[in-house]
């Protein structure tokens, strides 16, 4: 009986040993892992890239904003449905898109960029949409030295603070309207009395500045000169005011909300102006809902589905051509229910398509190489040309894409925007004087 | 600056300040019955604003209809409002029932953001216009003014031509002694909280029909009652129309000799102004 105990102790004893022993063993498995040191098979890896931004799903800049993330996606689809972006690195990459809601709010921007960066590791960053958020969202980019593409910004200001890791697709702020004002003096050039009249945002603000330099650079006399704070719904003041100056032309606005609704109150108002220019708002498709009251107003636009630019183009103006054509991002928007994509939305997709050739050239998504690769491109894409300022007091300004002018029109009874300048670019003669 | 230029502007500012006026008038009534500052005057007006728009868009009514039907329901929660958040704390320090109501609008604002979002909202509608001399003025915003004025007079003729107005003058008055004399203070104090709520959300729904707003847009328009209490006396409906008229008349009359940024500046001086020279408003009694 002893021995027979003696023996049981001996196999309790031993069992565990051995089973210590057992999971000892596979520590030498990892010698075995050694085997796929047989990357002398070379199998391309598979590796995602993942890039990060705030999209405002909530507060002023949603249309525009959830536009521009759409146009993102688009482009991440695209990649993505072609197996990825192959880079000289050898290995593919597929992109995976981290996103959060900044509200519209600058502070939720530099929280939520600061979250991307170091909770979530996204490789490359895009901008949220505007330029207040954008130059929140740059100090970010620039203290983490993360490559940040911005879309939706065209504020000056944010590239000449010496960022050296944010680039500009738009057109700065500084030329957004000027095209308006040169509408005006080839359709009239007796006109000579402009109001501007402008909301106090940072974006508006560079517009109206550069408007005006412009403006009476050229001989027209600024006849009232005015901001609006943020959120401002009752234009009352300033259109009885804007009547008493008895303007030719009035150009300003802001954003979406506060430009559909100065439009409309203008034409409620019926405010006799020969020329309407305003920024944002009119671009959005969103802007025919305001029926009657959107006909003849005008706007600057970074792009418009008619605007002409092709492998031919790029060709003539020495630029070299990238990506898809205008018709193939129309039929990927109509493809996911947008069916007038605004410039807002399509800049969603240009700035992950710089950000491609930027990768492609590069050969990796190491930042130095993306940051070089995004200096010295000099591109045009179905979206207008791309090159940048590579000097230390505007690093990364914009300084080749032109705008386009708009205005909605009623064609065959429909309203839709057409493109009245410039004379290369237009579609429809412009409808002047307006009242 | 041409006369007519000038006639336009004010006439546009004392059109608005008929509506500022009736959503003073719910806030000075609350004030002047319990003596409580309704921090949630400017979420009751964004929720009269989404009231009006959920009616016109989900239901199809006619945007005045809702302005009737949002009253109504003003009338209803303001009772629920008081019967929780307000009666159990009457009594208690000033801070005590500010606290309570900048609660209630807290819970309004962050329930509003999360059905509506802070996007910014419309209600579709036009009147048209007239002409008058060479001002141009929009039917919605006459149609709105003359809602404020049978709002005022119907508030008028209730408060001093019924009973129940009566208690509630009474109650205002003396609530002690209302009480000896029968009259349910209670009962008395929820429906004037009814009616102040009504007021707020009533004006909501006319202001609706002429600017876009979202969730947070009430603020805008409760400073101003704040203001409009002050000069027309905190605690008078009838001051509060005129305080509204005066209000409107600065925002129109200031845009014409400087910038418009002036004119809140302008406001909130003369609310310094007659709070130093004459802290019991314009058309307050005194004490």
């Amino acid at each position: 009986m002893r021995k027979l105990l003696f023996v049981l102790l001996v196999v309790v004893m031993v069992v565990p040993l051995a089973a210590c022993g057992g999971k000892a063993t596979p520590t030498k498995a990892p010698v075995a892992t050694k085997a796929p040191v047989a990357t002398k098979a070379p199998a391309p890896a598979v590796k995602t890239l993942t890039i990060g931004f705030t999209a405002s799903e909530t507060g002023k800049y949603n249309v525009e904003s959830t536009g521009q993330e759409l146009g993102l996606k688009l482009w991440a689809k695209r990649v993505n449905g072609a197996g990825g972006l192959k880079l000289n690195d050898g290995n593919t990459y597929k992109i995976a898109l981290k996103s959060y809601d900044d509200e519209s709010k600058k502070e939720r921007v530099q929280q939520l960029y600061t979250r991307l960066i170091n909770d979530d590791k996204v490789d490359l960053l895009v901008s949220p949409y505007s330029s207040g958020l954008t130059d929140a969202a740059a100090v970010i980019a620039e203290q983490y030295k993360k490559i940040m593409v911005t879309t939706g910004a065209a504020s000056d200001a944010t590239y000449k603070k010496g960022y050296a890791h944010v680039f500009q697709l738009y057109t700065p702020a500084s030329r957004y309207l000027t095209s308006v004002l040169d509408l005006l003096k080839a359709k009239d050039p007796s006109a000579k009395k402009v109001a501007i009249v402008y909301e106090k945002s940072k974006f508006a603000t560079a517009v109206a500045v550069g408007a005006k330099a412009y403006a009476e650079k050229n001989g027209f006399n600024v006849v009232m000169y005015e901001g609006y704070d943020s959120g401002t719904s009752d234009f009352g003041p300033f259109i009885n005011k804007i009547a008493a100056n008895k303007p030719d032309a009035i150009i300003g606005g802001g954003h979406y909300q506060d430009g559909s609704t100065f439009s409309k109150q203008l034409y409620e108002k019926k405010v006799p102006v020969k020329l309407v220019g305003i920024l944002v708002a009119p671009s959005s498709p969103k802007f025919a809902e305001l029926g009657d009251a959107a006909v003849g107003i005008t706007a600057p636009a970074q792009w418009a589905a008619g605007a002409n630019y092709s492998p031919e183009t790029a060709k003539a103006a020495g630029f070299e051509w990238f990506g898809p054509s205008s018709g193939e991002i129309i039929k990927a928007f109509a493809g996911a229910g947008v069916k007038e994509p605004s410039y807002q939305a399509v800049g969603g997709y240009a700035a992950g398509l710089i950000l491609e050739k930027a990768l492609l050239t590069a050969g990796s998504p190491e930042v130095a190489k993306v940051k070089k690769a995004l200096e010295d491109m000099k591109i045009m894409i179905f979206y207008g040309s791309y090159n940048v300022d590579t000097s230390a007091g505007a690093h990364g300004l914009q300084i080749a894409h032109d705008m386009v002018v708009i205005q909605w029109q009623k064609v065959s009874g429909k309203l839709q925007k057409v493109i009245v300048w410039p004379e290369a670019a237009k579609t429809h003669s412009a409808i002047y004087p307006l009242r | 600056m041409s006369i007519n230029t000038l006639a336009a502007s004010i006439i546009d500012g004392l059109l608005i300040g008929f509506v500022y006026g009736i959503a003073a008038m719910g806030l000075t009534l609350i004030w002047g019955v319990m003596e409580v500052i309704n921090l949630s005057h400017g979420a009751l007006i964004a929720l009269g604003m989404f009231g009006a728009l959920l009616a016109v868009q989900s239901f199809g009514l006619y945007p005045y209809l809702a302005f009737i039907l949002v009253a109504a329901f003003g009338l209803v929660l303001g009772i629920i409002v008081y019967s929780i958040a307000i009666h159990r704390i009457l009594d208690a320090p000033d801070l005590t029932t500010l606290l309570s109501t900048f609660a209630v609008s807290m819970i309004i604002i962050g329930a509003g953001t999360a059905a509506f979002t802070t996007s910014p909202r419309n209600i579709e509608f036009s009147l048209g216009s007239v002409n008058v001399g060479s001002s141009i003025i929009l039917g919605t915003k006459v149609v709105a003014a003359i809602i404020a004025i049978i709002t005022t007079v119907l508030l008028y003729l209730f408060l001093y031509r019924t009973r129940t107005g009566k208690s509630i003058r009474a109650v205002a008055n003396n609530r002690a002694a209302a009480e000896l004399m029968g009259i349910p203070s209670t009962k008395i104090l929820a429906l004037s909280f009814g009616i102040g709520t009504l007021l707020a959300m009533g004006s909501g729904a006319l202001i609706a029909t002429l600017f876009p707003f979202t969730i947070l847009s009430g603020s805008t328009y409760e400073l101003k009652s704040f203001v409009i209490g002050v000069l027309g006396g905190l605690g008078n409906p009838a001051g509060s129309l005129v305080g509204g008229l005066i209000l409107g008349f600065i925002e129109g009359l200031i845009p014409n000799f400087m910038d418009t940024s002036w004119t809140p500046v302008i406001e909130f001086a003369l609310f310094v102004l007659i709070l130093l020279v004459k802290p019991q408003g314009l058309f307050g009694s005194e004490e």
